[in-house]
């Protein structure tokens, strides 16, 4: 799976728990956080478990930091699925 | 013959718009299905009908705004009779019945029957526009209609219904806040809470837990918080009519900040018998519903106490308002790690402030303590929630 893949699969599940918000302009080194009001908790929790949907692999809880952008969601997955 | 009437979702509201009818007249209805959809200051609402029978007469049309107890339909319950056709009823039955171009067959048809499918931003765009959303054919995936479709709808013609929301919203909160301050006398208590163990607890669990499946403090702490509530049932309940009505369950709501503009307090029902694992998917699914557009009546109007996360937000302490006819509300901090005294010995901790407002026509601050007592209490054993 190459970097545009792994970032279209992640901006759908990012799309997907958050409808009433734009995720097309999104900078992508910027925190997901920071960008999208409201982000909380449980949000970022229903995204994770769209994207462990997505990719199928185990994403340990010490592992979430690594999630908090675009870029670092396609740099952790690149890494994962080798 | 029942009617079904629009009903009230708060305090805070005094009218909805009909955005969607569900049901013609003819169909067959039971008591909990969802028969329409209405669009108030809280986003789109899917409202439940409390009658079992068949629907006689569609009252009010899609795209009208009404007061809260119009009624919308009439309902002709499980055993009466049908009444005999008169010249009045089919007067306005050809006046006030849902679209039936076909269209709109087309529409509901390819939708599985009576589930429209709708994108929530299509359906914020044909409230705003006064688009009728039964009257188009979805050129999206499966049938459903996209925010294109709605803005070609709404090019044949000017919108009907100015976008109150976001102003409406606003005033809305003010008004039901400032009768709450006018009319709850509120007391606050405020305490910290040691969230090492409970924290320790969650990552141990969490470790051996699939993604699907793992815990959020805010399970631990929505669960902890139902269980302390049965020791305070002052606390859960409503005042109406001048009295205290205690809740017939613990269904305390929680606050959601919508990014449209607005805040709702869906309620997880019966939470203090629900497992972590049960309360943890009430609350996944009611923040997806909220983003989405598709929260239940009943789930809006019978919160028994409120909670809000605030902590979320970065904040570390949030003393809230209460919401009426409601006399209590707990506001949870964000955990923070702080110098914290164990045993003779500063130590660093993860702490969290807990606190309640509520209304001292109820209850006390001692009871209130107690309380706060208790849910630090029962976070110290996060293994026995």
């Amino acid at each position: 799976m190459n970097e545009v893949q792994i970032r279209d699969i992640v901006l759908d599940a990012l799309s997907a728990v958050t409808p009433d918000a734009d995720t097309s302009g999104l900078a992508p080194d910027k925190s997901f956080r920071d960008q999208l009001d409201y982000f909380d908790s449980m949000d970022f929790f229903n995204f994770v478990v769209g994207l462990h949907k997505a990719f199928g692999i185990d994403i340990p809880e010490a592992d979430y930091p690594r999630l908090s952008t675009l870029d670092a969601c396609t740099r952790y997955f690149k890494t994962k699925l080798g | 013959m029942a009617e079904f009437r629009m009903p009230s979702l708060g305090s805070d509201m005094e009218a909805g718009t009909l955005i969607e009818w569900r049901i013609k007249p003819g169909d067959s209805v039971r008591r909990g299905d969802v028969v329409a959809v209405v669009e108030t200051r809280k986003g789109a609402i899917e409202v439940e009908i409390f009658t079992t029978g068949v629907v006689e007469e569609i009252l009010v049309p899609v795209g009208e705004q009404v007061p809260v107890g119009t009624p919308l339909a009439t309902i002709r319950a499980e055993g009466e009779e049908q009444p005999p056709p008169s010249v009045e009823a089919t007067g306005r039955a050809t006046v006030s019945a849902p679209p039936t171009s076909p269209a709109a067959t087309t529409a509901r048809a390819a939708a599985g029957a009576t589930r429209l499918r709708v994108s929530p931003a299509a359906r914020k765009r044909a409230a705003e526009l006064g688009v009728d959303l039964g009257r188009l054919a979805g050129s999206g995936a499966a049938g459903a209609i996209t925010l294109d479709d709605v803005e070609k709808a709404a090019v044949a013609r000017p919108p009907t219904r100015p976008a109150y929301r976001a102003a409406g919203m606003r005033q809305a909160i003010a008004a039901a806040m400032a009768r709450s301050k006018r009319e709850i006398p509120h007391y606050y208590l405020g305490t910290f809470i040691d969230m090492r163990r409970a924290l320790d607890w969650l990552r141990s669990e969490n470790e051996r837990r699939p993604v699907p499946v793992r815990l959020l403090p805010g399970a631990l702490l929505f669960k902890a918080m139902a269980l302390a509530l049965r020791q305070a049932p002052e606390l859960n309940g409503f005042w109406v009519d001048g009295e205290f009505k205690p809740g017939a369950g613990i269904h305390p709501g929680s606050a959601i900040v919508l990014r449209g503009g607005g805040l709702v307090a869906p309620a997880v029902h019966d939470a203090d018998s629900k497992s972590l694992d049960e309360v943890m998917a009430a609350l996944r699914d009611l923040v997806q519903r909220a983003r989405a557009g598709a929260l239940r009546s009943s789930e809006m109007s019978d919160a028994t106490i409120t909670v809000t996360s605030l902590g979320e937000q970065g904040v570390e302490t949030v003393f809230g308002v209460i919401y009426p006819p409601q006399v209590a509300l707990v506001g949870l901090g964000r955990i923070v790690e702080r110098p914290w005294v164990v045993d003779g010995q500063v130590v660093a901790r993860p702490l969290m402030q807990a606190t309640l407002s509520a209304d001292h026509w109820v209850s006390d601050g001692h009871r209130g303590a107690q309380f706060l007592a208790l849910l630090d209490r029962l976070l110290q054993e996060p293994e026995r929630l």
